[in-house]
């Protein structure tokens, strides 16, 4: 059993510098591979909700129709399972958490689409329309032929 | 014949941490009897096993304790491992032997801190902590997370330490051993620790067997376990010796953790030099079916897991049985006869972690 | 028992299968409950250990049947089987210390049954 055992800790500890930061002034330093936070970049995105499907606690939602890519910060749990699942590689993770909030932190991201692309996506919807529409008079034409046969 | 009161002890306590209800049966500042009551956050992860996709989990997995986290992740996914036959890279088993010892030094060192704090050396749980927050850089340097880290996956690991890393690791553990050497000074020889701690608590080496103590509650009674002796990740390749004091004390429990941190870092020197270059994952096919037991040490002692897939997606049961369920009937036995101003103090070396334990 | 060995008994055995366990110094390590499908009952495996060595006991519990505690012949069996009440339904009888159903604070009343 001794005694003054702490007191070379006392003695170092006394003429060292101190070992927490100075918070609010001295800002935080992350480390390179800190996940603090789910980053969408928008343009790439393409809307195919792997990342909704992936997401263990469900944080994450897809709207094809409109667009729009949502993500409820207090949910989510940094896992970085919905980066690693990316199709397209449009997510990443960035260091800064989610500051400390009274309610619950919805963000909603929204794909501007420029005009090309709206033209190509209505392109698209109408031979998708053009391609219904065939395929709906095939099939009455060969409901039409059965009946004859009857 | 002394009366008896009872005395309600937690689940919020000064001292306490973690959210246990005892009741105290009291008579004469004797502790006649304890009885437990747990379950206030019972949250039913077993349960959503069966809610979300197999390779997912891993990350649910993590989550169901907040200190030996990486444990419960890589055990889980050991398990389907196991079921699916999958044999991981080299690399992968000794990243997380490393990630695994890293998670024993941190959670040691927590455990002195809470301990310092019980019984009233502030500045020591100060520095215990001080400490802590090193090994906790090195996890977020690696990792990415400083207590949950969501590097483990089906098939391996998600994230390297490459040799600078490495190197960096070793010269801070260095720094870490010898800040820890200097404090070891103050917790097994200073007079005021040790009046708190010698003859406190005693649990003897039968009532250990009998009442299931795992961990270095159960190594401080004599008994001489260490799952990381079965050899499951690198550790068949590294040398392990199980700590064993024969005290049953408080004391003793504080002793063998404290070796354990040397322990530790031993473990991980010798794994940065055995760790061969290579893959750090495979990739997996199909879903598991069939059923794995797995058995893991934890810093808190044993764990058990069992999982029972049958070839969906979604496992059908996934079973944790946590060192601190198994430490609790012992716990129960020691704070029988012993001093009311001990209790804290008794509740506290088992090192509880209630959260984990309801999962 | 063989490391890793899963022994099938049946539930009237149970209390033999134990006490020989108990005689030959195997230690417990866990009771885990796992619900069969559509109303089967419920398959209950009891883990031994013995130092590194780990054995098993298996048997299925049809819905309302009752099963004997261990946790005369191993006390610290009671935790696992308030929790399998709890949690399962399972209808354990003569245990040391019966929580009667309060032994987890839950909302639902037997969550994990089928």
């Amino acid at each position: 059993m001794g005694i003054m055992n702490f007191t070379g800790i006392v003695l170092k500890n006394l003429f060292s510098k101190p070992a927490t930061r100075l918070y609010p002034f001295e800002p935080q330093q992350y480390k390179e591979r800190t996940r603090g936070h789910v980053e969408n970049n928008i343009d790439e995105c393409i809307f195919c909700g792997m990342c909704q499907r992936k997401c263990p606690t469900g944080a994450i939602t897809v709207n094809r129709e409109n667009k729009t890519w949502q993500i409820e910060r207090m949910n989510c749990v940094q896992c970085a399972c919905c980066v690693k699942n990316c199709p397209k590689k449009c997510l990443s993770m960035g260091k800064e958490y989610t500051t400390p909030d009274t309610v619950k932190v919805v963000d909603t991201l929204q794909k501007i689409l420029t005009p090309e692309e709206i033209a190509a996506e209505e392109a698209a919807k109408k031979a998708q329309q053009e391609k219904i529409a065939a395929a709906m008079a095939a099939k009455k034409a060969a409901e039409e032929a059965a009946k004859e046969n009857a | 014949m002394a009366t008896r009161s009872i005395v309600p002890f937690g689940p919020q306590h000064p001292v306490l941490p973690e959210p246990i209800h005892l009741d105290l049966v009291i008579e004469d500042e004797k502790v006649v009897e304890a009885i437990p009551s747990i379950g206030f956050v019972h949250r039913g992860l077993e349960s959503l096993v069966s809610k979300r996709e197999f390779t997912e989990y891993a990350y649910i997995a993590e989550r169901i304790c907040g200190i030996c986290s990486f444990m419960h992740g890589a055990s889980y996914c050991d398990a389907v491992e196991r079921i699916m036959g999958v044999e991981l890279p080299d690399r992968a088993k000794y990243l997380r032997t490393i990630w695994a010892e890293l998670s024993r030094i941190h959670s040691h060192l927590l455990w002195l801190g809470l301990l310092a704090d019980a019984f009233g050396f502030e500045s020591l749980f100060m520095h215990s902590w001080r400490i802590r927050e090193k090994i906790l850089d090195m996890l977020e340097e690696s990792t990415g997370g400083r207590c949950i880290f969501s590097v483990n996956t089906i098939g391996g690991v998600l994230k390297d330490i490459d040799d600078d890393m490495m190197k960096g690791f070793l010269t801070e553990l260095d720094k870490v051993e010898s800040d820890v050497r200097a404090m070891t000074a103050t917790f097994l020889s200073d007079a005021t620790v040790i009046n708190r701690l010698r003859g406190v608590g005693v649990l003897t080496k039968e009532q250990a067997h009998e009442f299931g103590a795992t961990g270095p509650f159960m190594r401080a009674s004599g008994i001489e376990r260490d799952m990381r002796q079965l050899g499951y990740y690198a550790y068949k390749d590294l040398d392990i010796e199980p700590i064993v004091s024969n005290e049953g004390d408080s004391y003793a429990r504080c002793e063998v953790r404290i070796k354990e941190i040397f322990q530790s870092i031993d473990l991980i020197r010798q794994a940065a030099e055995k760790v061969p270059a290579g893959e750090i994952a495979v990739p997996i096919k199909g879903n598991p079916d069939g059923e794995a037991f797995v058995r893991v040490e934890q810093p808190r002692g044993e764990a058990f897991y069992y999982v029972k897939a049958d070839g969906t997606k979604f496992i059908d049961r996934f079973r944790v049985r946590t060192p601190t369920f198994a430490n609790i009937p012992a716990m129960l036995e020691v704070l029988k006869g012993c001093d009311y101003a001990d209790v804290p103090i008794m509740v506290l070396t088992i090192d509880p972690c209630i959260s984990c334990t309801e999962r | 028992m063989t490391d890793g060995e899963i022994k099938v008994i049946t539930p009237d055995s149970l209390l033999n299968e134990t006490m020989k366990l108990h005689e030959e110094g195997w230690r417990l390590v866990q009771i885990c409950a796992r619900a069969l499908k559509d109303g089967e009952g419920n398959e209950i495996t009891y883990s031994f250990g013995d130092e590194l060595i780990l054995g098993n006991l298996r048997l299925t519990v049809k819905p309302d049947e009752p099963l004997n505690s261990i946790s005369h012949i191993y006390p610290t069996a009671y935790f696992y089987e308030n929790e399998m009440h709890d949690l399962f339904g399972i209808d354990v009888q003569m245990m040391t210390v019966d929580f009667g159903g309060h032994f987890y604070k839950i909302g639902a009343e037997t969550p994990f049954k089928k």
